[in-house]
Parts: structure tokens; C-alpha cells; sequence
């Protein structure tokens, strides 16, 4: 059983978010980066299947080398190796090339990812890779057990779950409650140094969308505070000023 | 560029999301001057499939396959990429939706198309290409993105648009795709679960929704009862799901369900960065908390400091007197 497990580099999900001057960039000064926590959520399922099934993880990251402690953090969670494709995951499109380019090649029978990452919230990655490599891709995936060759899943839906069964190989997009976070520990930290990271070229350019500049939203006007005993008072708000009952 | 719209339908009718998408993909239709097409896939009443030209969409291609009344993503993405290619569609539009992402996955996938997701206004020409406003980073900021591919996939979120409708009635073609069985057979659906009686949280209008400030979850009847009268859909804040208080549909934030109903309500939820970046859309929030320090205030439009276990039932009795319940 071999699994790839594809995470994102993502400011920590407590960031306040700014923009270079020209707003064209995000203001990484002072920010913190993560694995993305919907990618974490499918990296710690795959770790468990790795002990339940004697399974190999294979992580991918497309990013520059500055993604590389993230890589690491993921070793140090327990997967065995990893890829990285040293470029700018600038769109949906190009990272899910990228994806199936190295899936092509290694024919694993799980791949495993997020069911958004949390800057660009896209959510379609997974889906565009299924497509590229012809097998189903589902998400959001919140419970995976493999029997055999079957995926035994539950996929939220609005207001409730839909369990479903598939054949192996998917793509799926995972979140919570998948598995339960890890945290690395120092035996894991040290072993992340030295397992093999593979840095490749992107395997093709494509391009599809081109974001010219970014915005911060309008601060919000000032919060009405009103008195508990005057509950009243918030519905005539509601009615007349907001417009919203 | 003519537009294609993917119509998503809930127990024999349209969903008031993809209502939405249909009355702005023919904004979209009326920009490039060109005319907008609905897809519908599975059985639907005649008259429910005619009422979406009152949203705007001169024509309605019916797959009326019963074997698509039950959501499938691979059947579903197939017969959506074959109605694309019948109806030579440039600009597909959808809502963001559970089901609306993967499907729409794929069709980029195969088109080699240009995806936008969570886009908040309408586009604006760039030459041959389209360009929209999209919420990012979890919605604590915006891009300005140009859709390059010949083909262009527009998904957007939830009340960003007055949407007026008309008497007009669609013209409904009869479409059939051509869907192997193994499509169906090859993810096989076991069982559905689906909450009954309750109102959809990412379609809700209006949201009321609960944190650790409610102590446990034998204390919820308040807050289902002030939905209730609002005719909202209930959520909660992510510790409250971890405990099992509440089921994951319900967890709203960072990395639950993002909502953006024309009214929040929330009721002893502190504010972590997390829990706002899930709804700082909302046209309206209100906040409820006996802490006056907590950060959520100042993200709220209205704010009562106060005990929500004396608070709530107050304004659920002042509720019930207005709106005549």
C-alpha cells in the first residue's frame, strides 16, 4: 500500500493577514507557516493507516525551498519520504499537474490531501487531479477505513453524512475528524533530518489564472451595544435599521 | 461566450444557492451579450423547471435520468462536462457547494479550465478573459483574479447578490448524456444521513449559533428554539463540536462550514480568529456574551454584554411577539 500525502505551506490559522505596499504579495514578515490543518488532518490518517497497514507515506509539496521545515515537520510526523516541486503553487490548475505528473510515475493507491488549503480556499485540487489520472476523487472526507481494496468513507454533506465505497486507487479530500492531529515527537524531529527529500523540477507551466492584486476588507463600523434588560431594543435594530427580520 | 449554469436541486426543488447562481451567471450572460442555460440533472416537476426563467436562464437543459436523482460526483462531473461540450458553454457558474467543488473539479480538470471559487460580486471584462472578486484566505481578505482558460469556472458564495425575480418561464430542453453504469457502480453510496426538520446552515438566511459559553449541550433547546422562531439554522463553535456537543455539520469557522447568512447571532462564543474567519461575511452579526472583553465584539454589528442563559429566552419571547409566533 503506498500513499501520497500532498500538503500545503499556509500562514498558521491565528494570522492577521497583510499585504505588501503595492498589494500584490502577502506580508509573510512575522508570519507564521504551517501545514495546512485540513492537510494535516489527512497526514495524521494516513500515518495510522501506515501502522494498521504496514503502508509507505509518501509527502508532496509544491512550493520554494522556504516550504522545506514544513516538509520536515510532516516526516517528523511519521511518513517516510517526501517530494518537493520547487516552484510557486500559483493556481489550482498548475498544483494539481503537478500532482498527478509525479502520481503518474509511482502508482500509489491513496492519494491523500486536504479538502481546501486555507489561503486560497480553491477546494477543487483533488477533483482536477482525479480527473487528470481517470479515478475518483471525493471530498470532504471525514472517516477512511481500508478493507482489502476497498475505501470505506463518510463525506459531509449539508446536514448530515453520505457513506460511501470505492475501489482503490482515490484521490480524497480530507478534513476533520479523519484523525486526530499528531504532534511530532523528538525521536521523530531527529529521524525528519536525515529521510529523503526529493527536490524536482515542475513537471509542466500551465498557468490558468492570474491574481493582479489583493484587498483587505473594509473595517466594520462600530459595534451598537445595548442594554440586556432591553432586549426589545435589539429587535426594533434588527427590524428597522438592519433590515434582516 | 454563452454561460452554462450547474442547478443544484433539495427534495424537488431548486436550491435557493443555485437560484442565486442562476440569476447572476444571466448577469454574466447580459455582460458578454449572450444568453444563459441552466442544467438540471435528475427528475423534476415541469413547472419547477420552468420557474428558474424567472431567475433568468432563457433555457433549461433537463437530464431527467432517474438514476441522477441521487448525488453521484463522477456521474454527476460526466454529465455536467457533456452538457458544457452540447451547449458550447465559455463560462460555467455555480454555487459553492458540497457538491459544487468536486464537480466543478473535474470539469476543470478536463476542460483545462479556469477556476474561481468563493467569487463575492460580478465579474468585469479583461479583453477575451473575465475577472472577479474572490474571498481568500478563509475570508479575511480578497483577490482580484483573472480567468484565463478558454473555458472559465465561476463558483460563488452565498448572498452576494439582491436577486429579483420575474413571471418569465424557462424553456426546458430535454437533455441525455451518456452515463456508463460503472459510473454509477464505482463509488457506491451505502446509506445517507441527513438531520431532518432542519434548516441547511451554508443555505440559512439567517444563523444562530452556540460556544462554550452554553456550558453543555443539555442547555442547546434555547438556541434551537430562538432559530426556530427565526426560521435560522443552528451552528456552533469548533470546541463545541470537538466535545461532541454538537454534530461537525454545525461547527462553523476557520475549518468548518464558512456561512454568510444576512444575519449571525452568536450566542457565548468567545471570537478566536478562527470562528470569525468562518463568518466575517455575514451581512449582520450579533454577539451575545457576558464577557465584555471578548474579542467577538469587535466584529459585531450589535452586541448585548450579558448572560445568555437570561438573555436568550428574553429575546426568543420578544421575538415571538414581533413576528406574531
Amino acid at each position: 500500500m503506498k500513499i501520497l500525502v500532498c500538503i500545503t505551506h499556509v500562514p498558521d490559522t491565528t494570522t492577521k493577514i497583510k499585504f505588501t505596499p503595492d498589494n500584490k504579495q502577502l506580508d509573510k514578515a512575522g508570519v507564521q507557516f504551517v501545514i495546512g490543518p485540513y492537510d494535516d488532518y489527512a497526514l495524521s490518517r494516513a500515518i495510522d493507516l501506515k501502522n494498521e497497514l504496514n503502508a509507505t507515506v509518501t509527502i508532496l509539496n509544491v512550493g520554494t525551498s522556504e516550504t522545506e521545515p514544513t516538509i520536515r515537520k510532516a516526516l517528523a510526523l511519521g511518513a517516510d519520504d517526501a517530494i518537493r516541486i520547487d516552484a510557486e503553487p500559483t493556481d489550482s490548475y498548475f498544483v494539481a499537474q503537478q500532482i498527478a505528473a509525479v502520481a503518474k510515475q509511482n502508482n500509489y493507491d491513496l492519494i491523500l490531501m486536504g479538502r481546501e488549503s486555507i489561503d486560497f480556499n480553491g477546494g477543487v485540487v483533488h477533483g482536477i487531479v482525479g480527473e487528470m489520472l481517470g479515478i475518483p476523487a471525493l471530498s470532504p472526507i471525514m472517516k477512511l477505513d481500508i478493507e482489502g481494496r476497498v475505501a470505506k468513507m463518510a463525506r459531509e454533506i449539508e446536514g448530515g453524512k453520505e457513506y460511501l465505497e470505492a475501489e482503490l486507487p482515490l484521490v480524497l479530500g480530507c478534513q476533520e475528524p479523519i484523525a486526530e492531529w499528531k504532534i511530532p515527537n523528538m525521536r521523530g524531529i531527529m529521524s525528519a533530518r536525515t529521510k529523503p527529500l526529493q527536490v524536482l523540477p515542475p513537471f509542466a507551466e500551465d498557468v490558468l489564472t492570474e491574481t493582479d492584486r489583493f484587498e483587505l476588507p473594509p473595517p466594520r463600523k462600530e459595534c451598537k451595544f445595548i442594554d440586556p434588560e432591553n432586549v426589545e431594543e435589539l429587535v426594533d435594530l434588527l427590524q428597522n435599521e438592519a433590515k434582516v427580520l | 461566450m454563452s454561460v452554462l449554469i450547474f442547478v443544484e436541486t433539495n427534495e424537488g426543488k431548486v436550491k435557493p444557492s443555485s437560484l442565486e447562481a442562476v440569476a447572476y451567471g444571466a448577469k454574466v450572460a447580459d455582460m458578454l451579450g449572450s444568453s444563459a442555460t441552466a442544467l438540471v440533472l435528475g427528475e423534476l416537476a415541469q413547472e419547477e423547471l420552468e420557474s428558474i426563467g424567472g431567475y433568468g436562464a432563457k433555457k433549461v437543459m433537463h437530464a431527467a435520468d432517474s438514476r441522477l436523482n441521487q448525488i453521484n460526483l463522477l456521474a454527476y462531473a460526466e454529465a455536467l462536462a457533456q452538457a458544457v461540450e452540447a451547449s458550447g458553454a465559455k463560462v460555467l457558474v455555480m454555487a459553492k457547494s458540497s457538491l459544487g467543488d468536486p464537480v466543478a473539479a473535474r470539469v476543470a480538470g478536463r476542460f483545462k479550465a479556469a477556476f474561481a471559487g468563493n467569487v463575492i460580486e460580478l465579474p468585469t471584462k479583461e479583453g477575451e478573459h473575465l475577472k472577479v472578486k474572490r474571498s481568500v484566505y478563509t475570508g479575511k481578505a480578497f483577490a482580484y483574479t483573472i480567468l484565463k482558460g478558454e473555458k472559465q469556472i465561476i463558483a460563488i458564495k452565498k448572498n452576494i447578490l439582491a436577486i429579483e425575480k420575474t413571471d418569465a418561464k424557462a424553456t426546458v430542453e430535454a437533455f441525455t448524456p451518456t452515463l456508463d453504469d460503472a459510473l454509477f457502480s464505482r463509488v457506491k453510496t451505502v446509506k445517507v444521513e441527513k438531520a431532518s426538520d432542519e434548516i441547511s446552515l451554508p443555505e440559512a438566511d439567517i444563523v444562530v449559533s452556540g460556544g462554550r459559553g452554553l456550558k453543555g449541550p443539555e442547555n442547546w433547546g434555547m438556541i434551537e428554539e430562538l432559530a426556530k422562531v427565526l426560521g435560522a439554522a443552528t451552528g456552533c463553535s469548533k470546541p463545541v463540536s470537538d466535545m461532541g456537543w454538537r454534530p461537525h455539520h454545525e461547527h462553523v469557522g476557520q475549518t468548518g462550514v464558512k456561512v454568510s447568512p444576512n444575519l449571525y447571532i452568536a450566542v457565548g462564543i468567545s471570537g478566536a480568529i478562527q470562528h470569525l474567519a468562518g463568518v466575517n461575511s455575514s451581512k449582520n452579526i450579533v454577539v451575545i456574551n457576558k464577557d465584555p472583553e471578548a474579542p467577538f465584539f469587535k466584529a459585531a454589528d450589535y452586541g448585548i454584554v450579558g448572560d445568555a442563559f437570561e438573555v436568550v429566552p428574553k429575546l426568543t419571547e420578544a421575538l415571538k411577539k414581533r413576528l406574531g409566533k
